[in-house]
């Protein structure tokens, strides 16, 4: 399976004694854009930072171009997360850094190129993110989609093999979004990035996405191609895609009987 | 970073070495002065008092040492007293006499050390480090005084 | 009976826990020392940020507080005809004592709480998350500098502090009271020693490593909200303060007696 990057076998990960994840299986296709998608609070973001190593599962292999991640030692782990990159839903811009700065940090801190060589590369990536204007400004001064596209231009600068976007199209306006389902997209075939995106956002993901997982009650519910995602029958995906309220998956966080706690009055 | 940086660390760190260096000169002068600028004297008292080691040796009012070391003698259980004598000042006879005095009414004990002459006829040299200066005069105790002083009333 | 001592041993594991991760921290801090490639700069505006920026408040404090001291010393030191040790008084107080003590209590609360406060927003940002994928060590990008400018800073700053205090306390003592000059120099002279100096210098080293590493330890380990910052803060200054204070008896009882 050489066409693969990631693959994740039988993981499970319990947060304290909550189990997120039991047993899940997934593959991430090298150069493609691949989805995951699922109601807010299964532990999305939790993937991604399972498979930068950022956390450690209860049991399971994530193999990343054929390295068992849990099991690296720090500084070998530290050489992987060279080639990958992560797009954090707040961006996560260095404050007390110019935009500039930003994305000039990862290539000052792992190569050793002369200034004038880092002043090239970071134009270059903030020209693909439309911000070689703003490249003096502070991250103060950016609006929301205007510091992702900055972190994105970060996440990037090294030229990374796979990228992971946490929520990259929440809180943003209905252009911003656009733009950055583009720069997805643009960024992915031209450069022959692998990508995950983790969204709950069904129709920009639908839009770019080469493969879906659908993840749910900690378990894959469903996968597939986009258009093989619209065919599914299964009552849990169809209540996703279409954004029904209530369906398999609970309006009401698991509790009591109602009536029993309005008039058990012992909380 | 800016300029304005660095010159504000720069300013920064010298004024806190300065501090250093005229704490250690112009507020504690006495400590580099005795360091290892000096050699030693013994004597022999009947009572120190209140001697401290670290106290004052004085001649004329004027600090020329310290005392380092407090002991009691073996056989004759009197105390013998370490002089710490700064460098310079040793030119001192062998008829220097020592007396424990008192600064104030209540204030710290020192040593005051009055230089005799030297006189070669006599065969009175100059003390060499690790003498024993012979001519000493006990501390006074204020309750041993008050004792005579009550003595001598009732006697007249 | 059984859930008491449940209990008990949870908050005793739980503390131990926190030890260690506080071990883990200082000790990556102190392995990772700044470099003078890449860890220069880095450390050169820590030490802007840690300490240009505490000297107005240790300067303004140290300067009242050797006046104040001067005052004291003076009106009780006068009943005795004892003015002329008013130099030793004010100058040994604030070289064993007040100039370590006041200047790491200060410190905790002008720089430690920045401190805190500034790496537990990092945290909540993500900051140090991204920094970790982006295959940058936060303890030794983060961390590590502000650990050293710390250490670094608060010796100068209590020196400094020292200093001034003793000037404060000459112009009170000297230009107002009217001691005169050379008594009040010569008698400090005498009686403060050098070892003096390298005391409270202990003191304030002492006094920077646990100022510093538990500002950096809370702001690293805090929830990652605004109030997990907030309470983060609170206890850094809290913590921080009683353990200089608890420190500095331990240190006097070992040098002073």
């Amino acid at each position: 399976m050489s066409d693969t990057l990631v693959e994740i076998k039988n993981l499970t990960f319990n947060r304290e004694e909550r189990c997120i994840y039991n047993g899940i299986s997934l593959n991430i296709p090298k150069g493609k854009v691949t989805a995951i998608m699922g109601p807010s609070g299964i532990g999305k973001t939790t993937l991604l930072r399972l498979i930068g190593g950022q956390l450690k599962p209860a049991s399971g292999d994530i193999l990343f171009a054929g390295q068992n991640i849990p099991e690296l030692s720090r500084s070998a782990l530290y050489e992987i997360r060279k080639r990958i990159s992560m797009l954090f839903q707040s961006g996560a811009l260095f404050t007390d850094m110019s935009v500039f700065d930003n994305v000039a940090f990862p290539i000052r801190e792992h190569t050793k190129l002369p200034e004038n060589i880092i002043e090239k590369m970071v134009m270059m990536k903030l020209e693909v993110v439309g911000l070689r204007g703003a490249r003096h400004l502070k991250p103060s001064e950016l609006s929301g989609g205007m510091a992702r596209r900055a972190a994105l231009a970060r996440a990037i600068a090294l030229d990374p093999e796979l990228i992971l976007y946490d929520e990259p199209f929440a809180g943003q306006d209905p252009i911003s979004m656009g733009v950055i389902v583009r720069l997805i997209k643009d960024l992915n075939d031209a450069l022959g990035l692998t990508s995950v995106v983790v969204s709950h956002d069904v129709h920009e993901v639908m839009s770019i996405a080469d493969y879906i997982y659908i993840v749910a009650e900690q378990k894959i519910i469903g996968q597939g191609t986009p258009d093989e995602i619209r065919a599914q029958q299964s009552p849990l995906v169809r209540q996703f895609i279409k954004g029904e309220h209530d369906g398999p998956v609970p309006f009401h966080f698991p509790a009591k009987d109602f009536k029993d706690d309005l008039l058990g009055g012992k909380l | 970073m800016s300029k304005k940086i660095e010159i504000w660390v720069g300013f920064f760190v010298a004024l806190g070495i300065a501090a250093f260096v005229s704490l250690a000169l112009n507020v504690a002068n006495s400590g580099i002065q005795g360091g290892d600028n000096s050699y030693q004297l013994y004597a022999k008292f009947d009572n120190i008092g209140g001697l401290k080691v670290r106290s004052p040796i004085k001649v004329g009012g004027v600090v020329v040492g310290r005392i380092s070391d407090i002991r009691l003698d073996a056989e004759d259980y009197l105390p013998i007293v370490t002089l710490d004598i700064y460098e310079e000042y040793n030119q001192f006879s062998e008829a220097t006499s020592l007396s424990i005095l008192t600064a104030g009414l209540l204030g710290e004990q020192y040593i005051g050390l009055e230089p005799g002459f030297v006189d070669e006829e006599l065969g009175i040299g100059i003390l060499q480090p690790n003498d024993y200066v012979e001519d000493t005069k006990s501390a006074i105790v204020l309750e041993e005084l008050i004792g005579q002083f009550l003595f001598s009333q009732s006697e007249d | 009976m059984i859930k008491r001592f449940g209990q008990l041993g949870h908050t005793t594991l739980e503390l131990l826990a926190g030890l260690g991760r506080a071990l883990i921290i200082l000790l990556s801090a102190i392995t990772h020392m700044p470099n003078i490639r890449k860890g220069y700069p880095l450390f050169v505006k820590q030490v802007y940020s840690v300490g240009v920026l505490s000297l107005i408040i240790i300067i303004v404090s140290g300067l009242f507080i050797g006046m104040v001291l001067a005052l004291q010393g003076h009106g009780v030191l006068i009943d005795y005809g004892a003015e002329a040790s008013l130099g030793p008084m004010v100058a040994l107080s604030l070289l064993r004592e007040l100039g370590p003590v006041v200047t790491a209590l200060l410190f905790a609360g002008r720089a430690g709480s920045a401190l805190t406060a500034e790496i537990g927003l990092m945290k909540a940002t993500e900051q140090l998350s991204s920094m970790e994928m982006m295959a940058v060590d936060p303890l030794r990008r983060v961390i590590a500098p502000r650990f050293w400018a710390g250490l670094f800073c608060m010796p100068l700053l209590a020196a400094i502090f020292s200093m001034v205090g003793i000037f404060g306390s000459h112009l009170v003592g000297v230009v107002w009271l009217g001691v005169d000059q050379g008594t009040f120099w010569s008698v400090m002279q005498g009686d403060v020693d050098f070892a003096d100096i390298v005391n409270g210098t202990i003191k304030a080293v002492s006094f920077a490593f646990v100022v510093t590493w538990i500002a950096v330890f809370k702001g690293y380990d805090c929830v990652p909200t605004s109030e997990g910052i907030s309470r983060a803060t609170t206890s850094s200054v809290v913590q921080a303060s009683l353990v200089v204070l608890g420190l500095d008896f331990i240190l006097t009882a070992i040098m002073f007696t």
